[in-house]
């Protein structure tokens, strides 16, 4: 049976919807079109162009003619060291520094929901402030307070009697804590996100944990942990993604060279400088898609374990 | 009987609640005293904790002011204090000596070295040089020099002129407000898109919405970059502008969420009334999610004005075009020896108005992140 003949059968019936329904699903894509056209023009088209990109020797300046060549950049990624090595760098900082980006905003948001802090609200004003200062103006201000000779953190430490402090941003061993404190600044969001987490536990169940003579650490261990788990998955999700991205703060530090020795040489950065400096838009495209696969993959794997642990209160 | 013995309990389940040292004090003191003390003593302590753990946080932000009104000088100098200062000098017969903090008579005064010796120096007292010198008996190595307050607000200015700030600065407002007013109407539209009608593939379309959130810039950018060079975009606002108005995710998500929470009674009076989707937008739905959309318009005007990569890659070879971000990010890496004073002033200038819109409408930002983050 062709369209038409449905069409004469079922007059105001289309797409198996009433024609009431019809009407508001006609409404609906009228007002999801932007999104709609946003969607297919910048992401879903691009993506598709870029797997295609893969398979070819596609170039910026094109020297030799355009062909598809199979999987041949797929077998130069899994043989170049460079890659390899920027994926070990990438996984490393993300080591070091996925702990700090989950758990210190939520040590901030314990402290600021306490019940015995005054000034709660200008407090959880003031730290969520740095969030809004520009990226560009936040890393400049942080290599400032980082310099081995003048900044602040090892005037500090020399004066509680450190007698040798590193230079953070310059010294290979200590480079990932130097970048861990650069983004610092970064956590408001996390903060306000398990705020309101905190917010979210019943109190009964608080009452209920000190009536069976549970203290300040067993009621957190085992009343606001597992509460709050939801937040902590979504924290944990973003903060990989994001981590896995990580490139900007080098780019801007040392121009993206990968200074010190080599520790800040991230994936993404190569990815970066293959596009923009050695114009190789096919291997880029490569890299491109290799990072979204493992991102893909650690999510993935990530939301199979979310079962296990995290507590949707809603849930049956 | 009873009644005493509820009120007393009512008293201990309200520990910790405000009010409770006012109330506890109309109790019988030598049994609620010690809670009283300890809840004080932990809320003294929980604050305490808190201004340390805060003073740590925003002392970067201390060192930037400070550093931004220091000469290269004044930085240089491994003696100075933390504050902007120079060593303190006196003109004495025509000449120029530095000013020493000098132990006498119990107290330490600031005076000019004037001759020197081994054992013992002659100074100058700077308020009062018409006075015979003074003699102190000691080694003049020993003193410490004195410094005083000197601050170099030309920095701001300096740096004003020479990354020609007022362009820069103009360029980021029109930017950033073009795309908020493409943001806030794209938005708006899809979400409400998304909450207030039923049509097939419904949950998909959201899914995928959320996904974007998830997605990794690297896997676009290549062909996205490429057709915009294409057709001649780059060099130009548009890659920056013309997206703002086809909805982004998180927007979209935080204004839907809000929109669920407005109940639907007004809107079907609306529609009985005769009024189509559009007219029911803009009469019965805005009114009521102002605060929602305050929040989004907020949310893209400090992330344009924040956002470094899209405006450093479409704009690298139009200076004249460029943002402040990217603006400070090339004086700086130009500079970062030469006058880190500079470069801290252009850092406070770029932060400012963020951080002021952020301060007036904090109320509707830090709604907006919490809608985003929990509701999911």
């Amino acid at each position: 049976m062709t369209a038409s003949a449905v069409a004469r059968a079922a007059p105001h019936r289309r797409f198996g919807l009433s024609r009431l329904a019809w009407r508001e699903a006609r409404w609906a894509y009228v007002f999801l079109a932007p999104w709609i056209i946003g969607f297919l023009a910048f992401t879903l088209i691009p993506m598709i162009a870029t797997f295609i990109f893969t398979l070819t020797n596609i170039n910026l300046n094109q020297a030799e003619p355009l062909r598809f060549v199979g999987l041949d950049n797929y077998a130069r990624l899994l043989g170049d060291q460079q890659t390899w090595e920027s994926f070990t760098v990438t996984l490393k900082f993300a080591a070091v520094a996925l702990p700090v980006a989950v758990i210190l905003p939520f040590m901030v948001a314990l402290l600021l929901s306490s019940r015995y802090l005054r000034f709660a609200g200008a407090f959880r004003v003031l730290f969520f402030l740095p969030y809004v200062v520009p990226f560009v103006a936040g890393v400049l201000i942080w290599l400032s307070m980082l310099n081995g000779d003048s900044g602040w953190l090892n005037l500090f430490l020399q004066a509680i009697g450190v007698s040798n402090p590193p230079n953070w941003l310059q010294d290979p061993n200590f480079v990932y804590a130097g970048l861990v404190l650069v983004g610092i600044w970064g956590i408001g969001g996390g903060v306000i996100v398990y705020l309101a987490g905190l917010k979210g536990v019943p109190t009964e169940l608080y009452d209920a944990a000190r009536i069976d003579g549970a203290g300040w650490w067993a009621s957190l261990r085992h009343v606001t942990i597992p509460m709050i788990s939801p937040v902590i998955f979504y924290t944990l999700i973003l903060g990989i993604v994001d981590l896995l991205q990580y490139f900007l703060v080098p780019l801007v530090l040392y121009q993206g060279t990968g200074e010190p020795g080599g520790t800040t040489n991230f994936l993404n950065l190569y990815i970066y400088k293959s596009f923009f400096n050695y114009q190789d838009m096919s291997y880029g495209a490569t890299l491109a898609w290799f990072l979204f696969g493992v991102t893909l993959a650690i999510t993935l794997v990530l939301f199979g374990t979310a079962r296990r642990w995290v507590y949707y209160a809603g849930e049956r | 009987m009873a009644a005493p013995n509820r009120s007393a309990d009512a008293s201990r389940l309200t520990v910790g609640e405000p009010g409770l040292l006012a109330r506890l004090r109309g109790q019988s003191r030598p049994r609620v005293r010690p809670k009283a003390v300890r809840n004080a003593g932990r809320s003294f302590a929980m604050t305490f904790v808190a201004v340390v753990a805060l003073a740590a946080f925003l002392s970067p932000l201390l060192r930037s002011a400070t550093m931004s009104l220091k000469s290269p000088e004044q930085i240089a100098d491994v003696n100075s204090p933390l504050y902007p200062a120079s060593a303190a000098t006196l003109t004495y017969e025509g000449r120029d000596y530095d000013v020493y903090q000098v132990p006498i008579a119990g107290t330490t005064r600031d005076l000019a070295l004037i001759k020197k010796g081994r054992t013992s120096s002659q100074f100058a007292d700077p308020s009062d040089v018409a006075a015979p010198l003074i003699t102190w008996e000691g080694a003049w190595r020993t003193l410490q020099p004195a410094y005083k307050f000197d601050p170099h607000p030309e920095n701001f200015s300096n740096v004003w002129d020479q990354i020609d700030y007022p362009t820069l600065l103009r360029n980021t407002i029109l930017i950033a407000l073009i795309g908020t007013i493409g943001t806030v109407l794209s938005c708006t539209l899809v979400a409400y898109g998304f909450a207030r009608f039923r049509f097939p593939g419904r949950n998909v379309l959201f899914l995928l919405v959320i996904a974007t959130i998830f997605l990794p810039g690297a896997v676009t950018i290549i062909p996205t970059y490429t057709i915009f060079n294409k057709i001649g975009w780059v060099g130009t606002w548009l890659p920056l502008l013309v997206p703002a108005f086809f909805a982004n995710a998180y927007d979209v998500f935080l204004l839907r969420q809000y929109l669920l929470t407005i109940p639907r009674e007004m809107d079907e009076a609306a529609s009985i009334d005769g009024a189509g989707p559009f007219r029911t937008l803009v009469s019965v739905i805005l009114p009521q999610a102002w605060p929602v959309v305050i929040a989004v318009a907020i949310f893209h005007l400090v992330y344009s004005w924040n956002d470094f990569f899209q405006p450093l890659i479409y704009l690298s070879s139009t200076p004249d075009l460029q943002t402040v971000a990217v603006g400070l990010a090339r004086f700086s890496g130009a500079r970062v020896a030469s006058d880190p004073g500079l470069i801290q002033a252009g850092t406070l200038m770029t932060l400012a108005i963020p951080v002021l819109l952020f301060l007036v409408f904090q109320r509707f930002f830090v709604r907006g992140i919490v809608i985003t983050a929990v509701e999911k």
